[in-house]
């Protein structure tokens, strides 16, 4: 998995690529709990649409994003989820609380 | 046997052992007290390393496929594997990433519910400790929380989920029952 940081304005983007299983979701987690405790970036989003998989330690990662940036007063946005990505997020009931868009155009008009 | 061997981000070398059986959809599937070996479609040797759950994701993905199972279902059954392992690796094992697990794959006869004319069992086996009734039970989903997750994505995903201990080994048996028909090259 590689996760690489752009910044647009005050918004954060994370590319993130490959699996998002138990051997990297940790460093998914510290990516997202700096940029958005230690950093306090008004708006963070994941760019997922290169993500072919998220297990259930991936899903973690993403609600503890979540909740910190909540905490902050921060907005924590995903986009571009595959099926399986997609389909861990709606076996868990978590796809509607997360802010989803289909791609970047639209993330970041949201 | 096939072997498979992958560099850990440590620096050293694993090794996956994989022996797949070919022909063996053919033979009878197992009875359920009958022999153990009868349907043996794969049989996987692992350390408990999380680096190799891409590599066992990758082998189920393509037992799956040739076994017939529709692409949700297929992901469904590399989803509960990977899950369980992950389970293993980190409750089991305690992150220990130099421990035994092994892996076996068979076809078993259907079921009339679901109706199915055939279907996958995974037998997981892990020698850590006992694992307790407490550690099995779920969390409920409404919380929005991280973590506990795993053994949602279990149940949801496979038609069987058994537990059992036996001469020191955790076993967990998934079942998954092949719901569409098969498409018949020859038609």
């Amino acid at each position: 998995m590689q996760i690489t940081r752009r910044q647009l304005d005050k918004t954060t983007i994370f590319d993130v690529s490959g699996d998002i299983d138990l051997a990297n979701s940790p460093a998914v987690r510290k990516a997202l709990l700096k940029e958005i405790r230690d950093d306090r970036t008004p708006r963070v989003v994941m760019n997922l649409s290169n993500v072919r998989y998220i297990d259930s330690s991936g899903v973690a990662s993403l609600v503890e994003g979540l909740k910190a940036a909540r905490d902050v007063g921060s907005r924590f946005i995903l986009f571009g989820l595959s099926t399986s990505a997609r389909e861990v997020l709606q076996l868990s009931r978590l796809l509607r609380i997360f802010e989803v868009y289909d791609n970047e155009e639209q993330a970041l008009a949201a | 046997m096939t072997s498979l061997r992958r560099r850990t981000k440590a620096g050293g070398e694993i090794e996956i052992h994989m022996k797949i059986l070919h022909g063996a959809r053919r033979s009878k599937p197992k009875g359920r007290n009958g022999d153990l070996s009868r349907g043996l479609l794969l049989r996987l040797e692992l350390p408990s390393d999380p680096s190799l759950l891409c590599a066992v994701r990758g082998a189920v993905e393509r037992l799956t496929e040739s076994f017939g199972f529709s692409a949700p279902d297929c992901r469904a059954v590399t989803r509960a594997v990977d899950e369980a392992l992950t389970n293993i690796i980190r409750h089991s094992y305690n992150g220990r990433p130099d421990r035994p697990i092994e892996m076996l794959f068979r076809s078993v006869p259907g079921a009339a519910t679901p109706k199915a004319s055939e279907g996958l069992e995974i037998l997981l086996c892990d020698r850590g400790p006992s694992i307790k009734r407490a550690q099995l039970c779920m969390r409920k989903l409404e919380e929005v929380r991280p973590g506990g997750l795993g053994l949602h994505f279990i149940q949801q995903s496979m038609d069987i989920v058994e537990y059992k201990r036996a001469n020191g080994t955790n076993r967990l048996r998934l079942v998954k029952y092949v719901r569409a028909p098969k498409q018949d090259v020859n038609s």
